[in-house]
This record gives C-alpha cells, sequence and structure tokens, in this order.
C-alpha cells in the first residue's frame, strides 16, 4: 500500500491535460497544445514503468501475487450496504495494461505530431487523445463494477469524438455514430448484468467479488432465473458489454467502420486499448466467470473462437489496408477471448489466462506497429487502398523493415513476441477442447496468409504510378515505429507465467515443441502460399477467387452481416414501429391541425375545429385507459 | 405554512405593484418579481419544524419543505427564462403581472397537494395547480396554437378532474374517511377500492404524463408558450411525481399488490410509446414533449422499491431531470425568440455560430441520454439499482433497451448541431443576462451534481420518512 500514492497522477494528469488543452484550443498555437499533450502523456509513461517496476520487483508473498489498493474514495452511498468507489488497484494485470496503455499512448502521442501537422483541429485532436487517455487508465485502474462501467462509457464517448474527428467527412460521422451506438447497445446487457451482481452480491467491489470462499458468489449463484443461475446470467450479460467493446461477433460491425478515425487513433483505440477492454473485463472477472460452474466460460470460449475464424476469413478478401488490420484485430481479440475461454484456475489448468494476457500484450505491441506503419504508407502515397500500392519496399525503407517485423510477429514466426503467446493459447486450448484447438490452428495459418498478403501487395510487386514520388516520414513518425519493432522482437521473451496467472501464483512457462512445430509450419505455410500469389502480380489471385465466387463474394461483402443488421433494425424498429408512429402524428394530430388552419384563422372558428377534431379522441384513450387499468386489476385481483 | 405564506406574500406584493405600476410602464416588475421569487427560493432552505394543522389537513416536515424547495428550484430557473419573452411580449400588451400570478398560483397550488393530509386538500391543490397553467398555456391568445393548446389543457384537466373525483367518491364510499392517515389503515385492497384507486391514479398519471394519459402533452408543449412548455414538462410533472410518491409509498402500502402491477405496466408502455415517437420527431418541442413522456416512464421504475433508497433515487432523478430538460428547453427558447425557427433541421451547423448554447445543449441531452459523468446518468443509475433491488429483471431490461433506443434520438440533434454543415445556419443568438444565469444554473446542476456526493446522500437521509 505504501509507496503507490503517486498512481493517482498516472489518472489526474491526463485529465488535467484534457481540460487545459480542452478549454485553450481555440487560443493557444496547436504546436504548443501537441507538445502539452505528448508530454503529459510521457510522464504518465514514466510513472506507469516505475509502477510495474516497483510492484514486480518485491518478491510476492506465499499467497501470490497481492492485490493493492492506493487510493479509495467513498463517492456515492446507495443505501447503507452498497456504495459507489472510486480507487485504485493494483494487481498483475491492471500494471499490465498500465504497460500497454502507456506504451502505445506514447506513442501515438509522438507519431501524430508528425501524422496530424496540419490538420484543421490540431488541438482539439490532443484535447480528445488526453481524455481518450485518461478514462482508459480509469477503467483498468478500477476497483470496482461501478467505476469501470463509468469509465467504460467514458472511453466510449471519447472514442466516438475521435472516430469522428474528420466530422465534415460523412462516413466519418456515420461511423462514429455506428460505434457509439452498438457498444452502446452492448452495454445494456453490461449494465444490466452489474446491476443483477451487485445487487445478488451486496457489492460492487472486485475484491469481494473474486474472492472465491465470499458470500458474494454463493449468494448469485443460489438464485435462478430461467433455468440458470442469476449469476450466470449476470456473467453473460456483463460478457455481452465486453463483446461490444471487444467488437466480438455479432456485435463487431462497428469496427471496420471506425476505420474512418485518424489512423493513429486506429492504433491507440482499434488495436491496442479500448478493444481488449472486454477481454480485460472477463479477465478482471475471471475466478467469478470461473466459479459460476455454467455455461459462461463456454459461451466466452465459442464467441471467441467463432470471431476469430469469422474475422480472418473477410479479412482475406479485403481492399482497404486498413480494414485488413481491423479484421485482424478482431480475429486476434477472439483469439484472446477463446484463450480466456478454455482456462482453468490453479496451475496447469491456468495456462489459458495466462496466454490470454500474454497475447493482448504482445498483440498491443505489433498491432499498433502495424498500425502506425499503416499510416506510414498512407501518409505516403495519399490512398487506404491496396490496388493503388506497389513496390513501397525501396521509397519507405524503415516502415518496410518496422512492417516486416510486425508481419512475422503476428505470425507467429519464432523468435517474434507473437510466437510465444500464440504457443500457449494453442496449448491451453488442446488442453480443453481439440475442436476449438482445430479452429485456433486454422486461424493461425490465415492469419498468416493475409498478413503476408497485404505485406506483399503493399511493398513487393511492381511500382504503381504515384503522383509524387513516396517518401520515408519524418523522424517524429518512424521513430516510435522502430521503438515497436524491437518491443515487437523481443516481447515475447518475458516470463509470463512469473508474474500474470489467473490464481496469482507464479508458474513456470514452458514451450510445448509439438504444438510449436505444428503452428510455425501451418504459418509458414501461409507465407509461402501468400508469398507465391502475391509477391509478383499474377492472375492466380483471381483465378482463385473466381473459382470459391460464391465464398469469396460471401465473404469479400463481409457476410452480408450489415445488411443483416440494416434489414432487421430499419424494418422492424422504424418501418414497423416508428414509422407508423410518425404518421399518425404527422397525419392525424398534425393534419388536424393543419385542417383547422385551413378551415379558418380565427380562434373562436379554431375552437369549434378542435372540438369536432381530435380532443374527443384523446379523452376516449384516457377514459378506455383508465378503464382497462381497472378492469384488468380487478380481474387479477378476483383471479 | 411559513412558506406557503410566504408565497403568498410575494403573490400579494406583485399584485399591489401591479395597482402602483398601472398606466405606467411596467417593465420595472420583471426585476422586481424575479428578485422576490428569488428572495422567496432562497428563504426556503431555512430549516422549518414538523407539523400539521387544521386538523391533520396540513402537514409538513423536513422531506415535504425539501420536495417544495427542489420546485421552487424549477420554477426559478423558468422564471429567468421567461424574462425576455416578458419584456418583449407582455409588457407592450399589459399582461405582465397576471403572468406570475398565474405561475405562482398554481406552484402554490403544489404546495397544498405535497402537503395535504387529506384527500379534499389533495384535490384542491391539485387543481389548483392545473387550472392556472391552462390560462398560462394559452398566454399568447392571439397566436393560434397557443390558443388551441390551452383549450386542450382545459378539457383534458377537466376530465382528469372528473375522473379523479370519481375516484375520490368511491374511496370514500369504501372507507368512509378523507384523512390519508385513516385511509391507509382502512384500505383493504377490495374491488371498490381498487376502482377507486385507479380512477385517482389516472388523475394524478395525466399530469405525469404517462402513456396512455400522454396525449395532450405533445400538442400543448407544442403550441404553448416555450417557457410555459418547460414548466409543464419539469415543475408540473415533477410536483405530480411526488405526491405520486408520497401517497403510494406512504399511504397505501396496502394497496401496493395493485399499484405495482399498474406501475409496472404503466412504465413499460410509457418508456417505449413516448421514446418510439420521439424517435421521427422534428420539431423540438414536440420531441421534448415525447422525450419527457418517457423520461416519465423511467421515473417509475423507483416506486417498485419500498425501501429508502427507492424514494431517494425518485427524488434525485426529478431533481437532475429539472437541470437537464430545462437546460435544453431554454436553448430552444433561446432560438425560437431570436429567429421563431424550432425544427431540427435548422440546428444544423449550430455549434459553429453559437458554440455555448450548442454546448449547454449537447450537455442537456447527453445528461437525458445517462451518460456518464453527467448528472442524468447517475439519476438513472440509481432508479436502475431500485428496480433490480425489487427483482424487476425483465422490466429492467425493457428500461435499459429504452435508453439505447434513447440515445439514439438524442444523438440526432447532436449531430445536426455538431457535425453537419448548414446553407442557411441560424444567426448569432445574443441571450439576455436573465437567459444565461438560468442556463448556467442548469449546466451547474448537470455537473455538479453528476460529481458530488453530498446531495444524493442529503436526499438519502432525507427519505428516512414520508
Amino acid at each position: 500500500m505504501e509507496g503507490y500514492s503517486y498512481t493517482i497522477w498516472i489518472v489526474l494528469l491526463p485529465f488535467l491535460v484534457f481540460l487545459l488543452t480542452g478549454l485553450s484550443s481555440m487560443y493557444i498555437r496547436p504546436r504548443l497544445a501537441g507538445l502539452i499533450g505528448t508530454g503529459g502523456i510521457l510522464i504518465t509513461l514514466l510513472l506507469s514503468l516505475l509502477t510495474a517496476a516497483q510492484y514486480f520487483s518485491t518478491a510476492p508473498p506465499e499467497s501470490g501475487w497481492p492485490t493493492l489498493i492506493p487510493f479509495d474514495a467513498t463517492w456515492l452511498k446507495f443505501n447503507d450496504t452498497l456504495a459507489v468507489h472510486m480507487g485504485i488497484l493494483l494487481d498483475p494485470i491492471s500494471v499490465m495494461m498500465l504497460v500497454v496503455i502507456s506504451v502505445v499512448s506514447s506513442m501515438v502521442h509522438i507519431y501524430s505530431l508528425g501524422y496530424m501537422k496540419g490538420e484543421a483541429g490540431f488541438a482539439r485532436y490532443y484535447a480528445f487523445l488526453s481524455l481518450f487517455s485518461f478514462s482508459m487508465y480509469g477503467l483498468v485502474l478500477a476497483t470496482n463494477l461501478f467505476q469501470i462501467y463509468f469509465f467504460w462509457e467514458l472511453v466510449g464517448v471519447s472514442s466516438y469524438l475521435l472516430i469522428g474527428f474528420y466530422y465534415d467527412r460523412p462516413s466519418a460521422v456515420a461511423a462514429a455514430k455506428k460505434a457509439f451506438i452498438v457498444t452502446r447497445f452492448a452495454d445494456f446487457g453490461f449494465l444490466v448484468g452489474i446491476l443483477l451482481l451487485s445487487w445478488y452480491s451486496g457489492t460492487f467491489d472486485f475484491v469481494m467479488l473474486n474472492n472465491p470462499d465470499g458470500a458474494a458468489i454463493a449468494g448469485a449463484a443460489s438464485a435462478t432465473f430461467m433455468g440458470a443461475s442469476v449469476l450466470t446470467w449476470a456473467l453473460v450479460l456483463i460478457f455481452m458489454g465486453g463483446a461490444g467493446k471487444s467488437a466480438m461477433f455479432p456485435l463487431h460491425i462497428w469496427l471496420p467502420d471506425a476505420m474512418e478515425g485518424p489512423t493513429p487513433v486506429s492504433a491507440l483505440i482499434h488495436a491496442a486499448t479500448m478493444v481488449v477492454a472486454g477481454v480485460y473485463l472477463v479477465a478482471r472477472l475471471f475466478p467469478v466467470y470461473h466459479l459460476s460452474d455454467g455455461p459462461a466460460l463456454d459461451i466466452v470460449a465459442w464467441t471467441g473462437a467463432i470471431t476469430a475464424l469469422f474475422a480472418a476469413v473477410i479479412a482475406l478478401t479485403q481492399d482497404d489496408i486498413k480494414r485488413v488490420l481491423a479484421y485482424s484485430t478482431m480475429s486476434q481479440i477472439g483469439y484472446m477471448m477463446l484463450a480466456l475461454g478454455v482456462s482453468g484456475y490453479g496451475a496447469e489448468e491456468g495456462l489459458g489466462y495466462t496466454a490470454s494476457m500474454f497475447h493482448l500484450f504482445t498483440h498491443a505491441m505489433f498491432k499498433a506497429l502495424l498500425f502506425l506503419g499503416a499510416g506510414a504508407v498512407i501518409h505516403a502515397v495519399h490512398s487506404n487502398v491496396m490496388g493503388e500500392m506497389g513496390g513501397l519496399r525501396r521509397y519507405l525503407p524503415i516502415t518496410h523493415g518496422a512492417f516486416l517485423v510486425a508481419c512475422l510477429a503476428i505470425a507467429g514466426i519464432p523468435p517474434f513476441a507473437g510466437f510465444f503467446s500464440k504457443d500457449e493459447i494453442l496449448a491451453a486450448a488442446l488442453h480443453h477442447n481439440p475442436a476449438i484447438y482445430g479452429i485456433a490452428l486454422l486461424v493461425a495459418g490465415m492469419t498468416a496468409l493475409y498478413m503476408f498478403r497485404l505485406y506483399f501487395r503493399v511493398f513487393w510487386g511492381e511500382d504503381r504510378q504515384y503522383h509524387h514520388t513516396p517518401h520515408e516520414a519524418p523522424a517524429v513518425m518512424w521513430a516510435p515505429l522502430i521503438l515497436l519493432a524491437v518491443l515487437s522482437a523481443v516481447c515475447g521473451f518475458i516470463p509470463f507465467g512469473q508474474y500474470v496467472t489467473a490464481d496469482r501464483l507464479p508458474a513456470g512457462s514452458h514451450l510445448d515443441i509439438t504444438i510449436a512445430l505444428t503452428a510455425s509450419g501451418i504459418s509458414v505455410a501461409g507465407i509461402l502460399a501468400a508469398m507465391a500469389l502475391y509477391r509478383k502480380p499474377s492472375d492466380r489471385p483471381a483465378q482463385i477467387a473466381e473459382s470459391l465466387s460464391g465464398l469469396y463474394r460471401l465473404a469479400h461483402r463481409k457476410f452480408y452481416i450489415d445488411e443483416i443488421y440494416l434489414a432487421v433494425t430499419k424494418n422492424v424498429l422504424f418501418k414497423g414501429i416508428a414509422w407508423p408512429a410518425a404518421w399518425f402524428d404527422r397525419h392525424v394530430v398534425d393534419g388536424s391541425m393543419n385542417g383547422i388552419a385551413w378551415v379558418t384563422t380565427r380562434v373562436a372558428r379554431a375552437i369549434k375545429g378542435i372540438q369536432s377534431g381530435q380532443v374527443q379522441q384523446y379523452a376516449l384513450s384516457f377514459v378506455m385507459g383508465a378503464v382497462a387499468l381497472a378492469a384488468l386489476f380487478i380481474y387479477w385481483l378476483k383471479r | 405554512m411559513r412558506h406557503e405564506l410566504q408565497l403568498l406574500a410575494v403573490i400579494l406584493v406583485i399584485t399591489c405593484a401591479e395597482i402602483y405600476y398601472s398606466g405606467k410602464d411596467k417593465s420595472g416588475v420583471v426585476p422586481l418579481s424575479i428578485a422576490l421569487f428569488g428572495l422567496h427560493a432562497l428563504a426556503g432552505w431555512f430549516p422549518i419544524g414538523e407539523g400539521a394543522l387544521f386538523g391533520g389537513m396540513y402537514r409538513t416536515h423536513a422531506l415535504i419543505h425539501f420536495l417544495k424547495n427542489v420546485l421552487d428550484l424549477g420554477v426559478l430557473v423558468v422564471v429567468l427564462q421567461t424574462a425576455g419573452w416578458v419584456k418583449k411580449q407582455l409588457v407592450p400588451e399589459n399582461r405582465v403581472s397576471e403572468f406570475y400570478l398565474l405561475l405562482w398560483s398554481s406552484l402554490l397550488g403544489m404546495y397544498y397537494m405535497i402537503s395535504s393530509g387529506d384527500v379534499l386538500m389533495l384535490f384542491i391543490g391539485l387543481e389548483m395547480s392545473t387550472l392556472p397553467v391552462a390560462a398560462l398555456a394559452a398566454y399568447e391568445v392571439l397566436r393560434m396554437r397557443s390558443a388551441e393548446a390551452g383549450i386542450k389543457m382545459i378539457l383534458m384537466a377537466g376530465l382528469a378532474s372528473a375522473i379523479t373525483l370519481m375516484g375520490i367518491s368511491l374511496l370514500y364510499g369504501a372507507t368512509g374517511t378523507f384523512s390519508l392517515t385513516v385511509l391507509s389503515q382502512k384500505l383493504t385492497g377490495t374491488g371498490l377500492e381498487t376502482l377507486g384507486f385507479i380512477f385517482f391514479f389516472a388523475g394524478v398519471a395525466f399530469k405525469i404524463s404517462l402513456v396512455p394519459f400522454h396525449f395532450w402533452a405533445p400538442d400543448v408543449y407544442e403550441g404553448a408558450p416555450t417557457g410555459i412548455a418547460g414548466y409543464l414538462s419539469v415543475v408540473s410533472k415533477g410536483a405530480a411525481v411526488f405526491i405520486l410518491m408520497i401517497l403510494l409509498l406512504g399511504f397505501a402500502p396496502a394497496l401496493s399488490g395493485i399499484w405495482i402491477g399498474v406501475l409496472y405496466l404503466l412504465a413499460i408502455l410509457t418508456m417505449t410509446i413516448g421514446n418510439l415517437f420521439a424517435l421521427r420527431q422534428q420539431n423540438l418541442k414536440r420531441f421534448l414533449a415525447y422525450s419527457s413522456v418517457a423520461q416519465a416512464g423511467f421515473i417509475l421504475l423507483g416506486f417498485l422499491s419500498a425501501g429508502q433508497d427507492g424514494r431517494a433515487s425518485i427524488i434525485y432523478f426529478v431533481l437532475v431531470y429539472i437541470f437537464s430538460n430545462l437546460a435544453a428547453f431554454g436553448v430552444v427558447h433561446s432560438v425560437e425568440a431570436a429567429t421563431g425557427k424550432e425544427n431540427m433541421d435548422d440546428y444544423e451547423g449550430f455549434y459553429r455560430v453559437n458554440p455555448r448554447l450548442a454546448m449547454v445543449m449537447l450537455l442537456a441531452l447527453f445528461s437525458l441520454a445517462g451518460i456518464p459523468p453527467l448528472a442524468g446518468f447517475f439519476g438513472k443509475f440509481f432508479l436502475f439499482m431500485s428496480a433490480a433491488a425489487g427483482g424487476y429483471y425483465v422490466l429492467l431490461l425493457i428500461a435499459v433497451l429504452n435508453t439505447v433506443i434513447s440515445l439514439y434520438y438524442y444523438l440526432l440533434i447532436v449531430r445536426a448541431m455538431f457535425l453537419r454543415k448548414s446553407a442557411h445556419p441560424l444567426p448569432v443568438i445574443q441571450n439576455d443576462y436573465w437567459m444565461r444565469a438560468s442556463l448556467l444554473i442548469c449546466v451547474a446542476g448537470i455537473l455538479v451534481l453528476g460529481v458530488s456526493s453530498g446531495v444524493y446522500d442529503y436526499i438519502f437521509g432525507l427519505c428516512v420518512r414520508l
């Protein structure tokens, strides 16, 4: 507890920066706002690294890594037993998330100094970035369910602002709204889940909830509702919130569209931080999930597996460089969810939990790198479409090198980071459920294939007619790339099992040689296939697409999920309900009013008009309503 | 009684001022009225003893007194918001004092209603609070829509009164008493009592604009002067919610088997129908009318938890709702006063010309939608907690789903204001100090109530008794 009081500044500082830059954005020079924002986030980076060093350097006691609460304040008291707290909770996963967020956010802040240079609203952009960092820090450090929900929504708001940053672009505005509404829809499950769980357990607090022997879990597990325990319902609903934020099938539809935001924003929000919040949420409540003894964890596992496969198939067919990355992100997050879903609690059994967090960590590094690299490419050629790129390795040597490292990492080629974390996930899946293992293995191969399809099409192949020769980005942009590339290359060697386990006791990490060989073999096969198809321009990819035309079109059109949603919401909600309501309002209510106006403009006559008009109708519904209610309840009473 | 006498004194002073100013320019009445009412609202915060008068017909204690103060706050904001309109429209027509007299008479009626210990007193208060508002809704006599709004209001209010009165007589027939305390002991839940109760309830539901008693609301809001629409949607509705709370939770637990069912049904209907009608509205006043119908549905969730927390969450929500909704009405009012426009299309590109007003509107809408850290989020959250406490999960699910739908239409306005460009944007709007002060109060309320826990704790403490 002692000595962590500075952690409060990790949360507060970005908020102060947001206030400062937000309020003064009209008056100060944009450059200055950018520097203030970057300075602020760099301080939080230092503090986060300090926290991590301090936390992990003290040897854990017998009972495993401790949960520390350096700051806790009662905020709102709901009643005598239930109160809302705001505080800071440090444990292995929250400290790990601190490092992830601060590293990626710092890189994005620095990178944006170059990428967003000269954009209108530069100061506003930095204010929003600070707001986002504040919300994200608050989310991962939350001590209780209420706080996590509170910051969860704030993260949603700031992401809405950042996706819609180019507000004069209709597609960006539409995408921002879609992201907000879809995640908000998912959050409704989250909120109901929180209310259920906290009401039955009498607490919001993570420490009390996660106590395996606590009354919290027992109380909620004993009550049942529609065939399952209330605890299971609550956990499934909470997972719905997590699935929305983490873009799990079928709530994923907002993520590809969210690519309309500035590319560094995609790197920060849609690759490394916000989208993994759902994974973090499940991990945060993992003891409850594990002990709930219901289908909750299986739902998590299968949602993850299906999303991983589904997104990988779509990623194979996309032509927009950012959309490929978006689907790849979905697929990788599906991987993390799957690992959590197959995990047990103690020692060997808990491998999935460790693997999931490990993959979250490594993925954040290489996916942020991929997005920032893609940003450098887009910056150079002023296009998102792969068809307009090719042969860029000669023009962008640094970006090319960094991008290659990231591709190798995500494909899981040893000794890059993704290899280690993916290997652990596969091992955990194999122990638990061979079917999920099979899906995961297939996805590993597909990942290598679509990433290298992207890589070869952008950096190899023939030159295009560029309007002006593409040139390497400025140093503020390539320096973060190099740093992230180094991290992506080496962070796989961190002995994660020592630090992050489900039961908090350090466990050894070991490599399963058979799985490692199988997975790498499949990945290499994927890369070779991509090389054969895309390294030199040829018509073979087109032929393959032709021969699989039905499936290809289906995947290319993202399995028509968007269209299905649109049809449902449009036909049911708008046409079926709201439109008749509006029609009634417009024609019956307004129409009669217009009719009155048409008959006469004199007030006296108007009154006469109304009397013959709809007030009677209102009165009728009023009386009928009262009578119907009375009849209903008297009947009910007599029954 | 002090609070009522105080307001009565204010009313008398303004009556005298009317005589004093007769034949002269009456614009001096406006600041005088606002100052006097401000003083009255301020003086209300001095603590008051509890007790009963007139053989138990009138009663008061700390919670009741607090509820009156909350209503005062709403009326103060309304008075500030209407100041500009009164000066511009009513002073030349020589109808200034009457406006304030009507408004405050209605408020006085609400005081009596909340303080009543007797069904007859309650009915008188209810009538006294409704009739002046009908006159106010028709205050812009020469505008046809306003006259129409007044007529509709009075017709529907008359009907509601008739039904209420019938309910009261049935209840009297069943129990032989008017006293609420005695009534609460005698009620057993027979068929006759149920019938009487539901008819009585319909009259109050009319004021809260619960479905199916809500039809008047959009028409009246659209036609009435905007300030009065704000008053109707907030103060009048708030008072009716308070009295419903006192009656149901305080005096009719014996009938809870019935009214919980009624409220359960009406909550679902009100939230859903209010929301679905709001989805396609173009006229902002109409839009706010339906949105306030939907909000009323959410309030009902708080009734389902019998404990202290349920009551506290209702009062807290009404307080938050006063600030949020009046902020929205304030912006609509300023725009309408300056340009006469009240459609959603007219607000396109609003942020570029009037960034401050647009920010106020944004805060108000986000608070209504329930987005943290604004006050509205906590208001809804506590209501949901109450419903969860009562174990009404299906209702909870529907309620939370409705907040998602409501977010959609609130965002429509946000999008129009912030993200759209317009070929014919609204001009720059200059508000007078009164309006600015009112918006400032609202914004402060939206922000402060969200982050300070003291207010909720205070309300929670007051809710020990009803």
